[in-house]
């Protein structure tokens, strides 16, 4: 029932496209919506559209198509938004690897980036650039968050891994940012791996107080079924990608009680966030994800910045979305220099609420945390 | 009209039709459509090489793949040091077109040369999987090796330059990748023409008569698997340069997959095949994934179609049944 | 380093490779049979999967979710044999891997369009939760009952082609297609039976290993390709060749994820070594299925012949 509703929404925004008014301002949404990776994408769409929804009357027509998880594709998508649909804004893109070939081509272009989830740090600091925005964060900060709270729990001896790509090397390296005890080893994994009993051998026998994790989507799913079986019993900490609503329902219990780093929870209090998970529920039928709050932000920081300026206003525009004026559902909401986000860091622990696993917030990592690649950022 | 004709009427219209549709949208003003039309025309070029293997040698390559990374890699890493000003191995980069495609073409003969050496000891289904794990090999390098970007890839922040264009211009860009196709498909006639070209379908048709009037069958589809392996390279190094971007996917054993489509499609060893196969995978992605989150659920009934009721791809059921079996 | 670790990666490539031999015991056996190379087995492997995750969801009881796994892919694998493979047999290997190829698009989307983009939910049953002590190293009860079923579907396995009817069948169909049909064998049964059999094979790894995996879209395509080496380095069409290709690739594949690192580091910083080492040991099976075919162009174990 939820799949079909989701798709006729989709649907009709899609239909929209061929009765575009003068006025309007075309917002393009590059995301994933099949293979292995659709569930985050879905999310980030279904919050974006839940935006729109609660906003009423608003001038965005909303383009979306699905990049698959290719990066050549998302540049063609990308390029085809741009020249045919001649889209003001584009956003959507999931995976550090596509926004990498989209975002410096688009900025270019003088048309907006803002990015609902991707954060590679090339874009917040050496490379960052006026139209490109980041309403989510930067790669490292739940990392960083994650390294900071295990010294508060006391952890000295860390076995810390992540699959043997760009975004897990700095996993391991925003980790070690902040972690001061010691590394009782450190693993690369392979991308998309689904067999982890050798390295979990190597954790048992590595005699570490505690685990770190980043293992995001099906990687972190095969990770924590075979931990629960291994008999190793050690506190796992992680940033909240790997323990989130998309994946939850799938770990099931062996996720209860993992401590993980995130800017969300559903249970944050404020008026803001309480509505949204209402609202998402009630349309969706599910609860909503680190991802869907990001989709959601997005599109709030988009009407918001619209409601200060025209998009064709450019410097204009980009001064609105720079000063943030909406109501994220994370609480306090600024953009540093680099256009990335100052916020702050929860830290969560999964539990069981009514036969559904979610995430509770039991603290907080950092207090108006800024990524540390903006020094490199001349803008 | 006789199926000769009828062919070379057919390929008349693609070739019209791939320089004629992009020059009404310049026009116009869609330069999104001239930027598909180049896609088609470097998608072609690939399938041209990997035509000259699988059409003409009947070399069922399931790692071409690796050749359009090697090429794409080449471009990508040039262009990366030519941007740093940091020389690597001993050679400056460089952000020149010409110089690149050498480089790319010598490359991936290379490579294809010591794969061919080693697959082509073998035949049939392994020749295929043998293919496939060296393809494979590479994909994983490319995927691991942290200096270019691994899974990231390698994003080319500006288009490579080619003397007395500009090819930030799609018009421009689309122009020149058009007249490598044609030089291509002048290539792949001439060689089809030749005695190499006949040395090698007669291998593929009949390996032991081949053998006994005095044709060396390692050695033919070996030059002709190289030959195969540059040119797909060549399309790879154009293929980095339309999107601005590298990475392991070029690679990906799907890629390899989506080449033989773009074949199949279009009609096994036809000279416009590759033109008209490429022609509907872009048309169908760009169409259907634009209307429906399934669209692979259709190209995929669209393919099985094709091969279990049009043998001769798009070519085939226009023109009938090729001249060479 | 010690021996304890040692000898819980060699269970655990044994585990690894046992899995893999139930995938290409069903690859192999349809292409020694029918001379038929089928890209979509991974495909009824993500059925099997996704039917034991439902079912055993609905239900509760993980083993009702197995056995439905099991049928649903014999049974996706005998319409599919029906349908479209039967009219493949005479065709060349390029017609197989592109009509497979389209198989492919065709069921991932079909299961994504039925059970939506989300990864399921499929645990171990609690019978087989936990760890069991086997005195030097505690090992997970559920790994060491994969290598049991991965053993005793060996054992089944080869008792069906050796002592029944139908396995005389097989074999005969292995050597000589045209003798069978003389025989008055009714080959189109026995080959969609065959075919079924086959993705059986391919279900029940998918639903035992989906219980310590991540049940999605596209779980099937990474362990085909594993497969594909598998058979091709024992010897295509032989069982015992994919028994021993399955071992060898289970067992050097982990053994390389563990040891390449630690080699790497006795001469690299450990940030680099693990980098490197990770590299190499994701193309060692490559790199293996290279050097077989190098010098053995048909195998280990070469099918008649």
């Amino acid at each position: 029932m939820k799949p079909l509703k989701t798709a006729a929404m989709a649907a009709l925004v899609l239909g929209a496209a061929s009765v575009a008014e003068a006025d309007q301002v075309t917002v393009g949404m590059i995301t994933t919506l099949s293979g292995g990776g659709a569930g985050l994408g879905v999310d980030v769409r279904d919050g974006f559209l839940l935006a729109l929804d609660m906003a009423g009357e608003h001038d965005i027509r909303l383009v979306v198509e699905d990049d698959a998880q290719r990066p050549e594709l998302a540049v063609q998508i990308a390029e085809r938004m741009i020249q045919s649909e001649r889209a003001d804004i584009l956003t959507g893109i999931i995976w550090s690897n596509l926004a990498m070939a989209v975002v410096p081509a688009t900025v270019a272009q003088d048309i907006f980036y803002i990015s609902p989830n991707a954060g590679p740090s090339p874009l917040a600091g050496a490379n960052c650039h006026p139209n490109y925005f980041n309403a989510a964060w930067q790669n490292d900060m739940l990392h960083e968050a994650a390294g900071q709270h295990a010294n508060e729990l006391g952890y000295e001896n860390t076995f810390i891994m992540a699959p043997n790509y760009p975004a897990g090397t700095d996993a391991l390296t925003g980790f070690k940012r902040y972690f001061e005890g010691d590394l009782a080893g450190e693993l690369f994994t392979q991308v998309g791996q689904t067999d982890y009993a050798a390295e979990i051998a190597q954790i048992r026998a590595s005699g570490a107080d505690s685990v770190f994790i980043f293992l995001p989507g099906g990687m972190g799913i095969s990770f924590m079924r075979q931990y629960e079986q291994s008999g190793v019993d050690l506190p796992i900490i992680s940033a909240g990608f790997s323990f989130d609503q998309d994946v939850l329902p799938a770990i099931g219990s062996a996720a209860l009680g993992v401590i993980n780093t995130s800017q969300w929870s559903p249970d944050l209090e404020n008026d803001a966030n309480a509505a949204f998970v209402a609202a998402f529920e009630e349309a969706y039928g599910r609860l909503p994800s680190l991802y869907a709050s990001q989709g959601f932000d997005t599109a709030n920081l988009i009407l918001s910045a619209l409601a200060g300026a025209e998009v064709s206003d450019k410097d204009g525009f980009r001064e609105a979305l720079r000063a943030a004026d909406f109501t994220s559902v994370r609480g306090s909401f600024a953009f540093a220099p680099n256009h990335h986000p100052i916020q702050t860091v929860y830290v969560r622990e999964v539990v069981e609420v009514d036969g559904v696993l979610t995430n509770r917030i039991i603290g907080t990592a950092f207090e108006e945390h800024r990524d540390v690649h903006g020094e490199n950022c001349q803008m | 009209m006789d199926n000769t004709r009828k062919e070379w009427l057919l390929n008349a219209v693609l070739a019209g039709a791939l320089l004629g549709v992009p020059l009404w949208a310049w026009l116009a003003n869609e330069p999104f459509i001239v930027t598909l039309a180049t896609r088609i025309a470097i998608l072609a070029i690939a399938g041209v090489g990997l035509n000259i293997a699988l059409g003409l040698g009947g070399m069922v390559s399931f790692g071409h793949a690796l050749y359009l990374g090697i090429g794409g890699y080449v471009a990508g890493i040039a262009a990366h040091h030519a941007f740093s000003g940091m020389p690597v191995l001993g050679l400056a980069g460089t952000n020149q077109m010409l110089p690149i495609w050498a480089m790319a073409m010598l490359l991936s003969g290379i490579v294809a040369g010591i794969v061919g050496a080693l697959s082509l000891r073998t035949s049939g289904i392994f020749f295929i999987m043998i293919t496939l794990a060296f393809a494979q090999m590479g994909f994983f390098f490319a995927l691991s090796w942290p200096a270019y970007g691994g899974e990231d890839g390698l994003p080319i922040f500006l288009r490579n330059q080619f003397p007395g264009l500009n090819t930030a211009r799609p018009w421009e860009f689309f122009l020149l990748a058009y007249s490598v196709l044609l030089l291509v498909l002048a290539a792949f006639a001439l060689i089809r023409a030749a005695r190499f070209g006949a040395a090698l379908m007669a291998i593929r048709q009949n390996p032991d008569r081949a053998a006994a009037i005095g044709i060396s069958p390692f050695g033919i589809k070996l030059v002709g698997f190289v030959l195969s392996g540059m040119i797909t390279g060549l399309a790879g190094a154009m293929m980095a340069d339309l999107t601005r971007f590298v990475s392991p996917a070029m690679m990906a054993w799907t890629m390899s997959g989506e080449l033989i489509v773009i074949i199949i499609l279009g009609g096994v060893g036809r000279l416009f095949g590759p033109v008209a196969g490429a022609a509907i995978l872009v048309g169908f992605e760009v169409f259907f994934g634009g209307v429906s989150e399934h669209w692979k659920l259709w190209l995929g009934l669209v393919l099985l179609a094709v091969v279990l009721f049009a043998r001769g791809g798009l070519i085939g059921l226009i023109a009938g049944r090729a001249r060479h079996g | 380093m010690t021996l304890a670790l040692i000898l819980e990666q060699l269970l655990n490539g044994v585990q690894f490779g046992l899995m893999l031999f139930l995938m290409s015991a069903g690859l192999t056996l349809v292409f020694g049979v029918m001379g038929l190379i089928n890209l979509a087995h991974g495909s009824l492997y993500m059925i099997g999967a996704f039917l034991c995750a439902a079912v055993a969801g609905a239900t509760g009881n993980f083993w009702l979710g197995l056995m439905a796994g099991i049928a649903a892919a014999a049974a996706a694998g005998a319409l599919i044999e029906v349908a479209v493979i039967r009219r493949l047999y005479a065709r060349d290997h390029l017609d197989q891997v592109l009509a497979t190829f389209a198989l492919i698009l065709i069921l991932s989307e079909g299961v994504r369009m039925i059970f939506g983009p989300f990864p399921l939910y499929l645990n171990v049953p609690d019978a087989l939760r936990g760890t069991v002590n086997l005195g030097i190293v505690d090992y997970s009860l559920y790994r060491l009952a994969l290598i049991g079923f991965g053993l005793a579907v060996a054992v089944g396995l080869w008792a069906l082609i050796a002592k029944t009817r139908l396995g005389i069948q097989i074999r005969a169909g292995e050597s000589d297609r045209e003798m069978i049909a003389a025989l008055g064998v009714n080959i189109r049964a026995l080959y969609t039976i065959v075919f079924a059999l086959g993705a059986a094979l391919a279900g029940l790894a998918g639903a035992l290993v989906g219980a310590i995996q991540s049940v999605q879209v596209g779980m099937g395509e990474p362990v085909l390709i594993l497969a594909f080496v598998v058979i091709v380095i024992g010897g295509i069409g032989s069982v015992k060749g994919a028994m021993v290709g399955a071992l060898l690739v289970g067992v050097i594949d982990t053994m390389g994820r563990f040891l390449l690192p630690r080699i790497f580091a006795t001469f690299l910083d450990t940030s680099q070594a693990m980098g490197v080492g990770a590299a190499l040991a994701s193309m060692l099976i490559y790199l293996l299925m290279a050097l077989v075919l190098i010098f053995r162009p048909q195998g280990l174990f070469p099918a008649h012949g």
